[in-house]
């Protein structure tokens, strides 16, 4: 393998019922910021039937060029159409980065399309630098330059661990929704796309799809909301989540929780925020009555702000939370909604 | 019908994580369980033998203690266990471990290959696609229901918003989800059982059409430059005030950080 | 001689730990409070094997020993007392006098249902006038063509209502030994609804309150002749071969109340501040807490020793009685101190130690009291 071939960062555009998927931005945008690291461009890989006309959408975020593979074989989502065509566009491209969104489709294609072109994967990163491998010279050893630097939490958020992927191109990488920042939308910017069709026959690997079963669309995705307000255990019954909803009401926020909360039976799993649910970073986090899992923070620690109300002094959340308070949330929610009110109508 | 499952056996992270005074992560001490999704996967390779008469062959890769838990899903009632060892097979990343586990599969007869989405120490979710692409099978990864239909397999995948009901004919691979099933105890009988049955352990020499360059340390593309602890953000401010002073509180530092 | 555990005998705790904590323990203080019946957790047991560990796989069971009973009782009675004497009652005192003395018709009709869990099973000795007595029995059993017929009652009956099978010992005859006359007694397998078989008062205990005791009444109670069990007049030796197996059980049930409540306290004394520290960093604690675990520990030890006694001796009555003397008073004294170290809390139903020491103080009566067992060993010492 000659690791010079390879140029340019790639990223992989899911685009759902020909929607594009908020991760397809965020690996746009974090693309971008190690194409210029590395002096080159940042390609988006649209896969589908149908998709042409969303590739000036991943422009605007930032795509110096997007490679659109169209069929009809890609309508909906199957892991070999898909793995064919992803491991195509790497073989005639030869890019030097191929991210992922480490979505469920993402975290399916991903290590089949890693398998079948022989390179590394690292998954679920929750940040991806350019930089020397090994980090510091190691003697006898070769220190290489430019590599990417993959780092991803393990042992269910105790560990953190840096992968690099020295000897093989791509260097792939499955990566957290939520967790990159894609760029300001820059609007009316019109896409350089490229089509490329390797061509699709059907074989053994292709399995039939009986049944598309959607189910019901969620109102609100907590991973897009500017505030949080977070119940737990602590909150005792799921009627006194409504002192949250009012709080959150007040701040134009949501309410979220946690683990708990969800086994419960309390709220939907899609509320759910930490390892097993989603991670969000809002600018507001508000844990109230949450003692702080480590599997809780691993999901909501890269929150601007935390502010943590909770009755045990001893509760792990206070070990992240920049503001703590130690109190009776029964009584402080209430009162601190009321207090919020009155200076936001103060204000206008 | 032949069943093969992969399993692993791996620290139990949930609740039972201990640390060296240190602050680093104390392995030694930490139980070691049956990976849950695994755990879902046997159990429905299980209900295929209660319902079809599948024979069920449990498979895993690790140090010779992880004979431990091919005992565990036998006791469950697995009919085989294979145990891969060798120590120029340690250090592998999910390329070389599903290189591994492919070449052992080769050796081995089956319609159906069941894993667990993922494991809880690495999270990664990649070994079972890896390996059905090495064998050149179908794979449904993130199964949450599973039915046989002559030569196929019917699968309900889950995504985010959405599960698509799928057929691929067998031989094939499946993810499953811990969510798939509720995994049944081991019993007492068979926990004796298990005890006295003989374990198949097989080494580099018995994998099957696998280079040595794809094995092991050296055979992994991907390569550690860090690992550590994780460094959490430091705590912030902590107070204890009565409620109307906490309210005080918080709205001050709202107002600080121009959050209203 | 070595005191670690088999592999095997450590995968069988792990899976009754793993099985007490979630499926028994989280209904334990329901139980105790409602005196309902935990018929869900029995139906679980069932298809998990556990009402069957001791009898051989040809009868249903899961053919593994005496030990690994003692720990499934163990481990279900440091999360409930209730449940552990469920298991206990039907293993030892129903599975095992139908297993040791039945016939092969008899093991093929009675013994695999129950091992299997299809059924449940209990055994009736006691009666008004007579616990360890036997000589004081009441009931009779007189032989009416192919068919017993039985009048007389039995109380204090665990699993009372709920189970299928009864072990029931009755009075046949007169007979004479060393030239005095003494009532001959027989053991007769019976089944629930068998015609005149119905059930008295229940009792309202002071512990294992959800385990379902009650007192069985015999009205011309028809007993097909094949249920006799053993021979005719073989009555006696049966209750008390059954009884050796069934202190064992009992044994267990003490210990595992005893661990639990050691368990529960040491948590709790790291936990509770007084004077500004953990109850635990004050030496009446810790010196307490040291007693109490010595004592459970050589309460284990003995109760192991006699579990593997029934595996390996034909006689086994004194060390089920050593065993279960002192598992039972151990069970008392850790229960009571917990309930002290837990202070004011360890009083009230919040806190589970309020029910162990309910629940201890049966062991030290059941199947043969503490001075009964104190008769049983001074006896063997003095032969």
């Amino acid at each position: 393998m000659n690791l010079e071939e390879y140029k340019g960062v790639y990223v992989f555009a899911q685009q759902v019922d020909n929607v594009i998927n908020n991760i397809a931005f965020e690996l746009v945008g974090k693309g971008k910021d190690l194409a210029e690291a590395l002096g080159t461009e940042v390609t988006a890989v649209l896969v589908g039937s149908g998709v042409k006309d969303l590739a000036d959408q991943l422009a605007e975020y930032g795509a110096d060029k997007v490679i659109v593979v169209d069929d009809p074989e890609l309508k909906e989502y199957r892991t070999e159409p898909y793995a064919h065509a992803l491991a195509s566009v790497i073989n005639k491209y030869k890019p030097e980065i191929f991210l992922v969104g480490a979505t469920a489709i993402g975290r399916d294609l991903g290590p089949r399309v890693s398998a079948r072109i022989h390179t590394g994967l690292t998954a679920d990163c929750t940040q991806l630098d350019i930089g020397d491998f090994p980090l510091a010279p190691v003697p006898g050893k070769e220190q290489k330059h430019n590599q990417l630097l993959m780092t991803r939490p393990a042992f269910g958020g105790n560990t953190i661990a840096t992968i690099a992927c020295p000897d093989f191109r791509p260097q792939m990488a499955t990566v957290r929704p939520g967790v990159m920042q894609k760029r300001a939308r820059q609007a009316g910017v019109k896409a350089n796309v490229e089509e490329f069709n390797p061509g699709f026959t059907p074989d053994h690997k292709y399995v039939e799809i009986l049944e598309v079963v959607k189910a019901v669309a969620n109102t609100v995705d907590i991973m897009d909301a500017k505030i949080l307000v977070s119940g737990g255990r602590g909150m005792g019954s799921p009627e006194n989540f409504k002192m949250l909803e009012d709080l959150a009401e007040v701040l134009g926020g949501q309410v979220s929780c946690s683990r708990a909360v969800v086994d419960a039976g309390w709220k939907p799993k899609d509320l759910q925020v930490g390892q097993t649910g989603k991670t969000v970073r809002p600018n507001v986090y508000f844990a109230i009555g949450i003692s702080g899992a480590i599997q809780h923070l691993a999901g909501m620690e890269e929150s601007d702000i935390i502010i943590a109300i909770n009755k045990d002094e001893s509760a792990p959340i206070f070990d992240v939370a920049d503001y703590g308070v130690v109190g009776d949330l029964n009584k402080i929610v209430p009162a601190l909604t009321e207090k919020l009110r009155a200076e936001i109508a103060k204000n206008n | 019908m032949k069943v093969v499952v992969c399993i692993k056996q791996v620290p139990d992270t949930k609740g039972g994580v201990k640390f060296n005074p240190d602050g680093t992560l104390d392995r030694a001490a930490m139980m070691t369980i049956m990976n849950p999704d695994d755990k879902a996967g046997l159990e429905a390779a299980l209900r295929l033998k209660d319902q079809y008469g599948a024979e069920v062959t449990v498979l895993t890769m690790g140090l010779p203690k992880a004979e431990d838990v091919l005992r565990e899903a036998m006791a469950m009632g697995a009919d085989k266990g294979v145990l891969v060892t060798d120590r120029v097979l340690g250090g592998a990343d999910t390329w070389a471990t599903s290189q591994t586990l492919a070449g052992a599969l080769r050796n081995m007869d089956y319609d159906l290959i069941i894993t667990g989405r993922q494991a809880i120490d690495g999270d990664t979710a990649q070994v079972g696609p890896q390996i059905s692409e090495h064998l050149n099978i179908p794979v449904i990864s993130y199964a949450q229901s599973l039915k046989i239909d002559g030569d196929s397999v019917i699968v309900e995948r889950q995504y985010d918003d959405r599960y698509h009901v799928l057929k691929a004919k067998m031989p094939c691979l499946i993810t499953a989800l811990a969510e798939l099933n509720e995994p049944r105890y081991m019993t007492p009988g068979g926990i004796f059982d298990a005890c006295k049955a003989e374990i198949t352990v097989w080494g580099r020499a018995d994998l099957k059409d696998v280079e040595d360059s794809n094995l092991g340390l050296k055979g992994s593309p991907t390569q550690i430059a860090k690992a550590s602890d994780k460094v959490r953000k430091g705590a912030g401010e902590k107070v204890n005030l009565d409620p109307a002073e906490s309210v005080d509180y918080i709205v001050g530092k709202l107002k600080e950080k121009h959050v209203i | 001689m070595d005191f670690t555990l088999r592999k095997e005998h450590e995968m069988a705790r792990a899976l009754f730990k793993e099985f007490a904590e979630k499926e028994v323990k989280p209904l334990a203080q329901e139980v105790d409070e409602t005196e309902v019946f935990p018929r869900g957790t029995v139906d679980k047991m069932a298809k998990n094997g556990f009402l069957g560990i001791p009898v051989p796989k040809e009868y249903g069971g899961q053919g593994c020993d005496p030990l690994t009973y003692v720990m499934c009782v163990e481990e279900l009675s440091k999360v409930c007392g209730t449940t552990g004497v469920i298991v206990s009652a039907h293993t030892s005192l129903c599975c095992d006098p139908i297993m040791t003395f039945g016939t092969e018709e008899q093991k093929q009709k009675y013994l695999v249902p129950l091992a299997k869990g299809e059924k449940l099973g209990a055994f009736g000795l006691t009666e008004p006038g007579a616990g360890t007595d036997a000589q004081g029995q009441q009931t009779k059993a007189v032989l009416d063509g192919n068919e017993y017929v039985l009048n007389g009652s039995k109380i204090f009956i665990t699993n009372g209502k709920e189970a299928d099978v009864y072990v029931i010992f009755a009075v046949t005859g007169m007979i004479e030994k060393r030239g005095k006359m003494i009532k001959e007694i027989s053991a007769f397998i019976v089944e629930k609804g068998m015609p005149g078989f119905t059930f008295g008062t229940k009792e309202k205990k002071m512990g294992i309150r959800g385990s379902s005791t009650y007192e069985l009444i015999f009205t011309d109670c028809r007993v097909p002749q094949e249920n006799l069990l053993g021979k005719v007049g073989q009555g006696f030796k049966i209750a008390m071969h059954t009884l050796d197996g069934g202190r064992i059980g009992i044994a267990a049930q003490a210990l595992g109340i005893a661990e639990g409540a050691l368990e529960r306290t040491i948590a709790y004394t790291k936990e509770r501040k007084q004077f500004g520290r953990s109850i635990a960093s004050q030496q009446n604690t810790q010196f307490q807490l040291a007693d109490m675990a010595t004592k459970v520990q050589a309460a284990q030890l003995l109760v192991y020793k006699a579990a593997m006694a029934k595996a390996t001796q034909k006689e086994y009555g004194f060390e089920a009685a050593q065993a279960k003397l002192y598992a039972a008073e151990v069970a008392m004294e850790v229960t009571t101190k917990a309930v002290q170290l837990h202070g004011g809390y360890g009083y009230t139903r919040e806190y589970d130690v309020e029910r162990m020491m309910r629940d201890a103080k049966i062991t030290e009566i059941y199947e043969g009291t503490s001075e009964v067992q104190r008769m049983v060993i001074s006896a063997a010492l003095l032969k």
